[in-house]
């Protein structure tokens, strides 16, 4: 059993998570940030549990969509991340990534990817230059469900399992492909049998518990890092948003969004640390902090500069 | 120190390999069938050999292929991707064009993909019309990538050196058939040129002919036989065509006043008409309209008769310039 400690650690950063995503679904609504937003609340405890069971001063993350969650679990700050979607020149991109596009090398986060499943292919070269650098790297290719219907990366595990390349392949599967739900789109019950097409082990993980996703997570990195090859997991979590920001979800069956929300992390959790001992009142502070940390990174990256105009060309070439 | 080695096309493009494997530990050399066989078209001979399994063979997959180069460079590593025919990379466009040549702007240069794709393209004797377009318009359209084309054996070594010691995504479209068409000396060893720059092939008074890649050896054969009707056409092999040489292309239309541009690919939305445009917004006085030669808008045929049909000939070429020269 996990100390409290460590399950407060978990709790406090899908906390922050969830938090982030609620800032930027007003922000979203006042039109300070524009465009499409593909939140992910509820996914949270993939993130935190895999970034716990990483070394991310030398692993690499390549997510898919859905990034925020990662990249503040790799320990970006929240006001760098606010300043992106905001497009002030304070952004951890400076603008040029947004939403769907961040990156985060300094923090492990080496690139979401909104074509879905392209880092995959991308994650198992980061893998390739680990084979030879001598540096002990895992890189962590993430996507969802729907993903694992995309060439890439199927030519990402077939070439991750034939060289033996240190790759965690990882599906957050939330049940809808966009809008459409999984189950319609394959004719397999569990997508991680996928992997014994390529050789490689699969497991299905519950994607709702923090430490059981850490726990997966860590042995498929031990594995890889002794050279044994790639893994690929499927961690089973529920999305209790739309797809997109304004994603009404008509396509959610009545009760698919209720069962999820009973089952989401945060509230799951937090039930099971009452249960442990901890005080009601130690995590209504924990609760507070956060929100004070978000208002605040929030309010801090509202009164940043807008990124200026006459930067725009730089940084094509080298 | 330089040498000079009597070489064939392709063993140029291998001795740059060999170099730059030898020079930088941390390049890579894979592709389909590279490695033990040494390349469908035996460029690769030897390597495998030599490097171990810094030089390795791929699935049939090009995503993996791509992507895997864009991870790796991203990375610290000089991958080599080859992708057997340029038709192939239609395959995973997404790993250049959505990937590799975002890199570096949407992470403000904290990320970059210093990778080279080796490809060959073009139109040979009894080829389909999956293997046979000439492809540099599609890769030029992208800020972010840059493409060469070498046309002769000593650029076959030069440009793949640039390419590979380049901090961008490069392209390097070779033309098989030029691979094995014969020998000529080639300087190698020597500093790594800088990406860019045009190359006077024939210098001439009488009109510009921009050109690059396989059909260059078509537009010198026509510039010499024009010669002895009194035309002298100024040759001008463009090279890369990102980064352009426009300057070169605009110094050379200065003295001559007349342009054409002739490739093998498509002209509707390819590089030539970039050219004509570019030299029209420099506002140049030209003595004549400016002309672009290449395939019609049409599919490549097998048949070689039929494809000798859409390639520009030299016959096609030096009426062209002719027609320029006497309007």
């Amino acid at each position: 059993m996990p100390e409290t400690a460590a399950l407060l650690a978990h709790l406090e950063s899908m906390r922050r998570i969830r938090s982030f995503e609620e800032e930027v679904t007003r922000l979203r609504a006042t039109g300070e940030v524009v465009g499409s937003v593909h939140l992910c609340n509820g996914q949270e405890a993939i993130y935190v549990g895999a970034c716990a069971a990483l070394d991310l001063s030398r692993d690499a993350v390549f997510p898919t969509y859905r990034g925020h969650g990662w990249t503040l679990a790799c320990g970006a700050p929240p006001h760098a991340l606010f300043a992106e979607l905001l497009g002030r020149a304070t952004g951890i991109n400076g603008g040029r990534g947004g939403s769907a596009y961040l990156s985060a090398p300094e923090y492990g986060m080496y690139g979401e990817n909104s074509i879905v499943g392209a880092g995959a292919p991308i994650a198992a070269g980061a893998a390739l230059a680990a084979t030879f650098d001598g540096s002990g790297r895992v890189a962590l290719a993430a996507f969802g469900d729907g993903a694992m219907n995309q060439g890439a990366v199927h030519e990402a595990m077939n070439f991750a399992a034939v060289r033996a390349l240190p790759v965690i392949f990882l599906v957050e599967n939330n049940h809808y492909s966009e809008l459409t739900p999984i189950a319609d789109m394959v004719r397999v019950d569990r997508l991680f049998k996928r992997a014994s097409a390529y050789g490689m082990p699969g497991a299905r993980i519950d994607g709702n518990d923090p430490e059981a996703v850490r726990q997966a997570v860590a042995e498929a990195v031990r594995r890889a890092r002794s050279g044994a090859g790639p893994v690929l997991l499927e961690a089973m979590t529920q999305r209790i948003v739309g797809h997109y920001i304004g994603d009404a979800q008509h396509y959610r069956p009545s009760g698919d969004l209720d069962a999820a929300l009973a089952a989401e992390p945060i509230g799951r959790l937090g039930r099971d640390l009452l249960g442990l001992g901890v005080a009601q009142s130690e995590l209504d502070e924990l609760e507070a902090r956060v929100a004070r940390e978000i208002a605040d990174a929030s309010a801090r990256a509202l009164a940043d500069p807008v990124a200026d105009p006459t930067t725009v060309l730089e940084h094509l070439y080298a | 120190m330089p040498e000079t080695k009597n070489l064939s096309y392709a063993e140029s493009v291998n001795a740059a390999l060999r170099r730059a494997l030898a020079e930088r530990p941390e390049a890579l050399l894979f592709g389909e069938d590279v490695a033990a066989p040494g390349g469908v078209f035996g460029v690769t001979k030897g390597l495998r050999k030599e490097f171990g399994d810094r030089v390795f063979d791929t699935p049939i997959s090009e995503s993996a292929i791509l992507g895997g180069a864009v991870g790796a460079a991203m990375f610290g590593r000089r991958p080599i991707a080859e992708i057997m025919w340029a038709d192939f990379s239609l395959v995973a466009l997404d790993q250049l064009v959505n990937q590799a040549a975002n890199v570096r702007y949407v992470s403000r240069g904290s990320l970059s993909a210093p990778l080279t794709v080796r490809t060959q393209q073009g139109n040979a004797p009894g080829a389909c019309a999956q293997h046979s377009q000439s492809l540099e318009a599609f890769f030029a359209h992208v800020p972010g990538l840059r493409v060469c084309l070498p046309a002769t054996h000593q650029d076959a070594y030069d440009l793949l050196l640039s390419a590979i010691w380049c901090d961008d995504p490069v392209i390097v479209i070779e033309n098989r058939t030029l691979y094995h068409a014969g020998k000529q000396q080639v300087r190698l060893g020597g500093d790594v040129q800088p990406v860019g720059g045009a190359a006077v092939r024939r210098p001439g008074r009488d009109v510009t002919v921009l050109t690059w890649g396989a059909l260059q050896h078509r537009v010198l054969e026509a510039a010499d036989r024009l010669a002895g009707d009194g035309i002298e056409a100024e040759v001008l092999d463009a090279r890369w065509v990102r980064p352009l040489d426009l300057a070169a292309v605009l110094a050379s239309v200065r003295r001559t006043g007349r342009l054409v541009v002739a490739h093998e690919a498509h002209t509707v939305g390819g590089v030539g008409g970039e050219v004509l445009a570019a030299v029209a917004e420099a506002g140049l006085p030209l003595r004549c309209p400016p002309v672009r030669i290449g395939a019609p808008d049409t599919r490549i045929p097998a048949a070689p008769g039929l494809a000798a049909a859409v390639i520009p000939s030299t016959e096609v070429i030096a009426e062209a310039i002719t027609k320029s020269v006497r309007a």
